[in-house]
């Protein structure tokens, strides 16, 4: 399926980034990143608020060049490749009067960026048509919206309306999916729901997965490998190696403990609360004392 | 003059068709009905009624303009239509429809409103305040068309719906799901400026008929009406085009046989139709409830 010409080894890295820093206005909001991400992968990206977590998908969907070291997207630079990254921004929500059904807004994901309208009746005698219908409802029945997809989306409640933008994520068939905390603002059992379907997605359609998640419970068992990035460092590994004290306390600089509750959830008690660089939406949620991965 | 309703339908309508003024209206009104739908749907849809509501008001002092100076009123309702869609377009932040931007735009969209309405003042007065003139500017004529009339508006129309039918897909994306479409590459910010140029050009051409007021009635109500009925854009488009051409040439006839003005009778029926489709929804959904 390539046209560009470059080998694509079915185990070549989706992503590299090494050493990579960034900076916004002049100003360094994260450095030293190291990560490699293969087909079928789930990876988290970790992080107090305002550490600039949203700013690593820019990054890897090209809106912006790294500060230093280097990134590779599908072995190109990043911005090179659009056609085959997946894009979920962060959460928003279709306002209940918008009349448009969620299975054109899936359908916009396959088509949405070319010129022209489609024609009337082309389904009769076009066969790309038919296969591009077929697609689209392929899509929707793997994220399991078929039941709401030809209700307008606005009166879908938040979680059918993720699943949905999933599909339109997916529907080209990506080899990477950039997810900007789609749990966010869900309840607990569509968070649940969603992380499982996205684990699935990643393991049964080989499609790579960097999630910006707040917090990394809902995925911590589906999870391959997290970066965790505080303001000035960054660490990435293994979930188990990397949510500890003591790689932490290192980071942060301070000293900052992790506890696991009973359930297995992991709760990082003592680290301080980055400086809040954008207005964020989540900042008042939580004290200046602790960041708590619920 | 006219005679009076007969209704002996085809008799009224070869009686009405003999009038070549109404002929003409017609013809507009079709044109008009067809324009001002694709156009509106969009514009529904991108909730950029305020915008086409401002851009349509900035006509009034345009027409007024170039009569005061001479000019034809169309030139007036293209440059400030098209001027004013290009302030709110290039001073409007980010694609102008994203969260927060269109707060932006709003009160931005106000401020070119109110010039607009006090300029129109100011020609008005300049030009001595003939009433007539002000009461075609804000609520048209639908029946004074020319030959030449029909001809730009039918040029008009066709450049404005070629280039909608080529943005066509990229324009909805770029309207519902303005930070997608930008990574896939649309140009959303591009494209907000050409629509509400297109919007522009649309409402100048429109409003030569309907007048500054009312050019609102053809580019909001069949849209709106639409909009409650169905979600398929293709459909919607459909109903839209419909019921503005439906709703343009039963008001010409009814303002023929009742000696109404064009304007009131036309957006008294899309009124009608919008309250009709609401209604029904309603009484749908309250019906479904009870059933659930």
């Amino acid at each position: 399926m390539t046209s560009t010409g470059h080998t694509t080894d079915a185990d070549a890295p989706v992503l590299t980034l090494h050493d990579a820093a960034v900076a916004v206005g002049g100003r360094r909001l994260w450095s030293g990143v190291d990560l490699t991400v293969r087909p079928g992968e789930f990876v988290a990206v970790l992080g107090p608020n305002g550490v600039g977590k949203s700013t690593m998908i820019k990054v890897l969907l090209g809106a912006l060049p790294v500060a230093a070291g280097s990134v590779s997207v599908l072995g190109q630079r990043p911005g090179a490749v659009g056609e085959e990254i997946g894009y979920l921004p962060q959460r928003r929500n279709f306002d209940g009067s918008l009349r448009i059904r969620g299975v054109d807004v899936v359908r916009l994901g396959l088509d949405g960026d070319r010129w022209g309208v489609p024609l009337p009746f082309s389904r009769r005698f076009s066969a790309a048509r038919r296969a591009a219908d077929e697609r689209v409802r392929e899509v929707i029945e793997l994220v399991g919206a078929s039941a709401y997809a030809h209700r307008p989306i606005g009166e879908c409640s938040g979680g059918e309306q993720q699943r949905l933008l999933i599909a339109q994520a997916l529907v080209r068939k990506p080899r990477l999916l950039l997810l900007d905390e789609p749990l966010d603002s869900l309840d607990l059992p569509n968070q649940a729901g969603i992380a499982a379907l996205i684990h699935r997605i990643c393991r049964q359609e080989g499609v790579a997965v960097v999630m910006v998640a707040h917090d990394v419970n809902p995925i911590l068992s589906y999870l391959d490998r997290v970066v965790y990035i505080v303001s000035g460092g960054a660490a990435s590994g293994p979930a188990a190696e990397v949510i500890t004290t003591e790689t932490l306390t290192r980071l942060y600089g301070t000293p900052v403990e992790v506890l696991r509750a009973a359930d297995g959830r992991l709760v990082v008690v003592g680290g301080p609360e980055a400086p809040a660089l954008h207005s964020d939406r989540h900042d008042d949620r939580h004290g200046d004392r602790h960041e708590v991965l619920r | 003059m006219n005679p009076g309703f007969t209704w002996n339908i085809i008799t009224d309508v070869q009686w009405m068709w003999s009038v070549p003024s109404m002929v003409n209206a017609f013809r507009a009104g079709f044109a008009v009905a067809l324009l001002a739908g694709v156009v509106g749907w969009f514009m529904v849809l991108r909730r950029q009624s305020f915008a086409g509501h401002s851009i349509a008001v900035t006509g009034f002092p345009g027409a007024a303009a170039a009569v005061y100076l001479g000019l034809s009123a169309t030139l007036g309702y293209f440059g400030f239509c098209i001027g004013s869609a290009l302030v709110i377009a290039l001073l409007s932040r980010g694609s102008g429809t994203g969260v927060g931007e269109r707060a932006h735009s709003s009160a931005l969209i106000a401020v070119v409103q109110a010039f607009a309405l006090a300029l129109g003042a100011v020609f008005l007065s300049l030009y001595g305040g003939f009433l007539n003139s002000t009461s075609a500017f804000l609520f048209g004529n639908f029946l004074g068309i020319t030959h030449e009339d029909v001809l730009t508006l039918i040029v008009v129309s066709l450049v404005v719906l070629l280039i909608m039918a080529a943005l066509g897909r990229r324009l909805l994306f770029a309207s519902i799901d303005p930070a997608v479409a930008a990574a896939r590459g649309v140009p959303a910010r591009a494209l907000n400026i050409l629509f509400l140029v297109l919007l522009g050009a649309t409402v100048a051409e429109v409003s030569k008929f309907t007048g500054s007021l009312l050019v609102f009635a053809l580019l909001v109500m069949p849209a709106a009406t639409a909009q409650v009925l169905t979600a398929r854009p293709a459909l919607g488009l459909l109903i839209t085009v419909t019921l503005g051409v439906l709703v343009t040439w039963l008001g010409l006839a009814w303002a023929f046989f009742g000696n109404q003005a064009t304007g009131f009778t036309i957006t008294s029926l899309a009124f009608g139709c919008y309250v009709l489709a609401y209604a029904a929804k309603s009484a749908r959904r309250s019906f479904a409830l009870k059933a659930a």
